[in-house]
């Protein structure tokens, strides 16, 4: 009855992308200390940010999921959250510059 | 359950055979889609339920940089890039699981499920180790020793904080006082959210554990085959979820401004 | 149970098994939406009761009635408790619950055990609540707004938080339940563009309970944490700042005003076409502004904050996107009304309130267009004209909604036809009781009263208006216990209904009623769009005797 064809990742894979998350981190830990001005913060969130799609993409199987709707639901949720973000601090930074 | 007595014959005989079907579903392709979107539509509250906190913390960081870049460096880095590094460690052998799952593997199954739950405890005793650290530096905005002034916890033990801060150029003992009371208060908010935000992680990852408790038992009853291991996979997207959000909290929270250290 | 096999009666939900345990431990969709029905029913009973002590307060200027403070909680609590424990589980959790998965062809909703879960869930969150109350209540106005609530309110705060935060798992889970359950379950030929629009309405309103109710639940968290640990995170004199507590809060609750009026867009999107005898005009902009609502609708919540000290461009921009919500709204209404141009209406119970609703939904609804304007906020801000605004949209159009849903599904769900003659009396009291009670609150509002004053001695010439309004309230009080008494009557003595009284289309009348356990003996299979009036024959007139 079972008739889905289930995505199997290789394990290799699954050993790369952890081994690329551990480098991230310790990466991350180190860039913190080099002074970048004001891209040390930008460079945290974008690594973050990298190590979130690679879980999200390879472990949490998003990349091949046959549920089409799951891609959406990420989006969306995201862009909720984006538009909390965005419309809070355009009062605050419209205020405070003010 | 009522489903016990299904009413239709056809259906009821069916389902015999197939002990996971529950009686609403057409089939198991239909179960399996609505289980796993059901979890991705509740990780897609949680983004919203972090959100707030989130939306408070980026709202003050902005605010208040240099208080809250001081705090931050009172965070222990190494021990939290380890965790991290624990709990990246654990999201591997949740995948792992899955995939000894989808392959018939009930004994390696069992095994990365007693790992992940092994790095998930490490994770919350890594944590609750820092957060002992806290009390001793008086650290926590519960107590009235609440102190980043003086004493053990002073902000300006963490070289380069004196002159973040300011402290080094304020000579007026008047001002100065002033300026260490508006430190006190505002490091205050930079604790309160960095309590609530890796609490909050806390009792996810509390919450998960418990989780994984029951999935790892099913494993080895053998409960799930090639064909159905759904429960093992909707909490893997559980589990993952939590790391997720560390992976953002520690840069947030560890890594405002390390500068120089 | 084959022990009881009688072959005349036939099998439905209600009377396929018996006793309190078949009713505690049901996972049947329509049963657990009749146990949400009992209980939103105690609970608006318990908001009606703060409600009429408000208004017997305010019948005479002098401040005579209640203590300040009591009167405090009263519209702290009549608030809260309609808001969290009536209005926004009310249409969902019973009508959607009972027809979503029948309108589209379902056994039951996706994950029934969850669905009895929320229900529980809700039973928690209303326990505490009343604890809450009965332990000396809470006066913190239904937002909670610090620091107010996190500091100096010595009332239970951290009781009424946490109620109100446990009752939004409720309502995330049934929003989760049927946005899965209208993904995976539709029946064959149930495709997207021939569901009811009570399911689009409704799944707009889910997807606002699943992205916008964990926010709320967050900041409530975040308040009782400030009580509880002395965490300091919306509190000034800790460097905090409470306008972003109001950031947060309306950040959910402007989307709740959604998520009470949605629904019940639902239920008359249902009605009109029914009883005009047609198709509803413009179905796709119907279904698509539902949509329009659910997303605009999150982009508007600072207009509750113009005088809260947000920046001025801030402002000038969330005016603005205000302006821009009221055009989907604006979109139902002008399709509802073109749905009854030319048709052949009928008016019975249902179509009554839809078509109250529509009237006092647009009033409620162009109010809310004035108050959206940056100056005329600024007037009328913290008076009762925004009192009588909310009112008319959430029960000029919410509960009225969820009278016109019950009156047009009771038959579906018991079987019985409700007294017709008794039906159109209690609308048109309903009608007639709240408009009495709430506009003469827009001229109140107008004159400068302010909301939540117990006494208004120094202006006693707002004491007419205000007996007018008080009056009213006695009016609308018997507009909602006459059905109550009716329908309960009708349980027993009702006319057997027969399938499809109203000779409605959806598949929710293409079973028995009451429905079967599972709603349909077979799966069916839908081979027409929704609506398909042209191709149903009139019902039998409805005799106004019985």
């Amino acid at each position: 009855m079972a008739n889905h064809s289930e995505h199997v990742a290789s394990a290799r894979l699954y050993w790369l992308i952890w081994l690329a998350l551990i480098i991230c981190t310790v990466l991350t830990a180190y860039v913190a200390t080099v002074d970048l001005g004001k891209f040390n913060t930008v460079v945290a969130l974008g690594i973050a940010t990298f190590k979130a799609t690679l879980v999200a993409l390879i472990f949490m199987n998003v990349k091949h999921t046959s549920e089409k709707m799951t891609k959406a639901i990420l989006i969306s949720a995201v862009a909720w959250l984006l538009l909390l973000l965005f419309l809070s601090l355009a009062d605050y930074s419209s205020r405070l510059a003010g | 359950m009522s489903d016990s007595h299904a009413m239709e014959t056809p259906l009821a005989v069916e389902h015999e055979a197939r002990p996971e079907l529950r009686h609403h579903f057409a089939d198991e392709q239909q179960q399996r889609n609505a289980a796993s979107l059901g979890m991705w539509w509740f990780l897609g509250t949680e983004i919203m339920f972090f959100g707030g906190m989130f939306c408070g913390y980026l709202v003050y960081r902005r605010m208040y940089f240099t208080e809250f870049a001081a705090a931050s460096r009172t965070l222990n880095l190494p021990i939290g890039a380890f965790n991290t590094v624990v709990l990246l460690c654990s999201s591997l052998t949740v995948a792992m699981a899955v995939r000894f799952a989808q392959l018939g593997n009930r004994k390696m199954q069992v095994r990365m499920l007693l790992l992940t739950l092994v790095f998930g405890l490490a994770f919350l005793g890594i944590k609750g180790k820092e957060w002992g650290d806290k009390y001793k530096e008086h650290h926590i905005p519960t107590f009235n020793h609440y102190n980043v002034i003086s004493g053990e916890g002073a902000l300006t033990n963490v070289k380069g904080n004196a002159e973040l801060l300011g402290l080094d150029k304020i000579t007026d003992p008047v001002k100065r006082q002033q300026r260490e009371a508006e430190i006190q208060q505002r490091t205050k908010i930079f604790y309160s959210l960095y309590f609530a935000l890796t609490g909050m992680h806390a009792i996810h990852m509390i919450i998960g554990v418990g989780i994984f408790i029951v999935i790892t038992w099913m494993a080895h009853k053998g409960r799930f085959t090639p064909e159905y291991h759904t429960p093992l996979e909707i909490a893997g997207l559980y589990w993952h979820f939590v790391d997720i959000v560390w992976i953002y909290l520690f840069p947030l929270l560890y890594l405002i401004d390390r500068r120089g250290a | 149970m084959a022990t009881v096999a009688v072959p005349v009666e036939q099998k439905n939900y209600l009377n396929a098994e018996y006793g309190i345990r078949s009713w505690l431990f049901t996972t049947d969709h329509k049963r657990i939406a009749l146990l949400y029905l009992v209980s939103i029913t105690a609970m608006f009973f318990v908001g009606g009761f703060f409600a009429l002590l408000i208004r017997l307060e305010l019948l005479t200027p002098a401040g005579d009635l209640l203590l300040a403070d009591t009167y405090n909680k009263m519209f702290s609590m009549h608030g809260q408790v309609m808001v969290f424990f009536f209005l926004i589980p009310s249409i969902p959790a019973v009508l959607g619950n009972f027809l979503i998965p029948m309108m589209i062809g379902a056994k039951d909703l996706a994950f029934p055990r969850i669905n009895l879960l929320s229900w529980y869930i809700y039973i928690v969150a209303a326990g505490l609540y009343l604890w809450c109350i009965f332990s000396g209540g809470v006066d913190t106005g239904w937002t909670f707004y610090t620091p107010y609530s996190s500091l100096f309110s010595n009332t239970h705060v951290i009781e009424a938080g946490l109620a109100i935060f446990i009752a939004g798992f409720s309502s995330i889970l049934t929003g989760l339940n049927f946005v899965v359950t209208v993904h995976r379950m539709r029946a064959p030929g149930m495709t997207w563009g021939r569901l009811p629009l009570f399911v689009w309405s409704h799944y707009a309103t889910s997807i606002i309970m699943l992205l916008g109710t964990p926010v709320i639940a967050i900041t409530l968290v975040l308040v009782v944490l400030e009580r509880t640990l002395n965490l300091g995170i919306f509190d000034p004199s800790r460097g905090g700042d409470p306008v972003l507590f109001q950031h947060l809060f309306w950040f959910y609750s402007h989307p709740a005003v959604y998520i009470m009026i949605l629904p019940s867009m639902a239920v008359v999107s249902e009605i009109i076409p029914c009883f005009s005898r047609k198709r509803v005009f413009g179905y796709t902009f119907v279904a698509m502004s539902s949509i329009g609502i659910a997303v605009i609708g999150f982009l508007v919540w600072a207009h509750h904050m113009f005088v809260a000290g947000i920046s001025l461009y801030s402002a000038l921009v969330f005016s603005f996107l205000t302006f821009l919500v009221a055009v989907p709204s604006a979109i139902k209404v002008f399709n509802w009304t073109a749905t009854m141009y030319k048709g052949s209406l009928s008016f019975s119970t249902p179509m009554l309130y839809a078509i109250g609703f529509i009237g006092l939904f647009t009033i409620g609804g162009l109010t809310g267009v004035f108050l959206a304007t940056l100056g005329v906020d600024v007037h009328v801000h913290d008076t009762y004209f925004v009192i009588a605004h909310f009112h008319y949209v959430m029960v000029g159009g919410a509960v009225l909604g969820f009278l016109g849903g019950m009156h047009f599904w009771w038959p579906k769900i018991t079987g019985r036809l409700y007294p017709e003659g008794w039906g159109r009396l209690a609308a048109v009291i309903v009608f007639i009781g709240f408009n009495l009670t709430f506009f003469p609150q827009f001229i109140l509002g107008y004159l400068g009263m302010p909301r939540r004053y117990w006494d208004y001695s120094h202006m006693p010439e707002w004491q007419g208006l205000n007996v007018l309004s008080t009056a009213g309230a006695s009016i609308l009080a018997v507009g909602y216990l006459l059905p109550m008494v009716y329908m309960l009557w009708s349980l027993r003595y009702g006319k057997i209904a027969g399938d499809n009284p109203w000779q409605a289309t959806g598949l929710e009348w293409k079973t028995p009623s009451p429905p079967p356990t599972f709603n349909f003996d077979e799966t069916p299979i839908v081979t027409e769009e929704a609506y398909e009036y042209d191709k149903m024959p009139l019902p039998e007139e409805v005799s106004l005797e019985r």
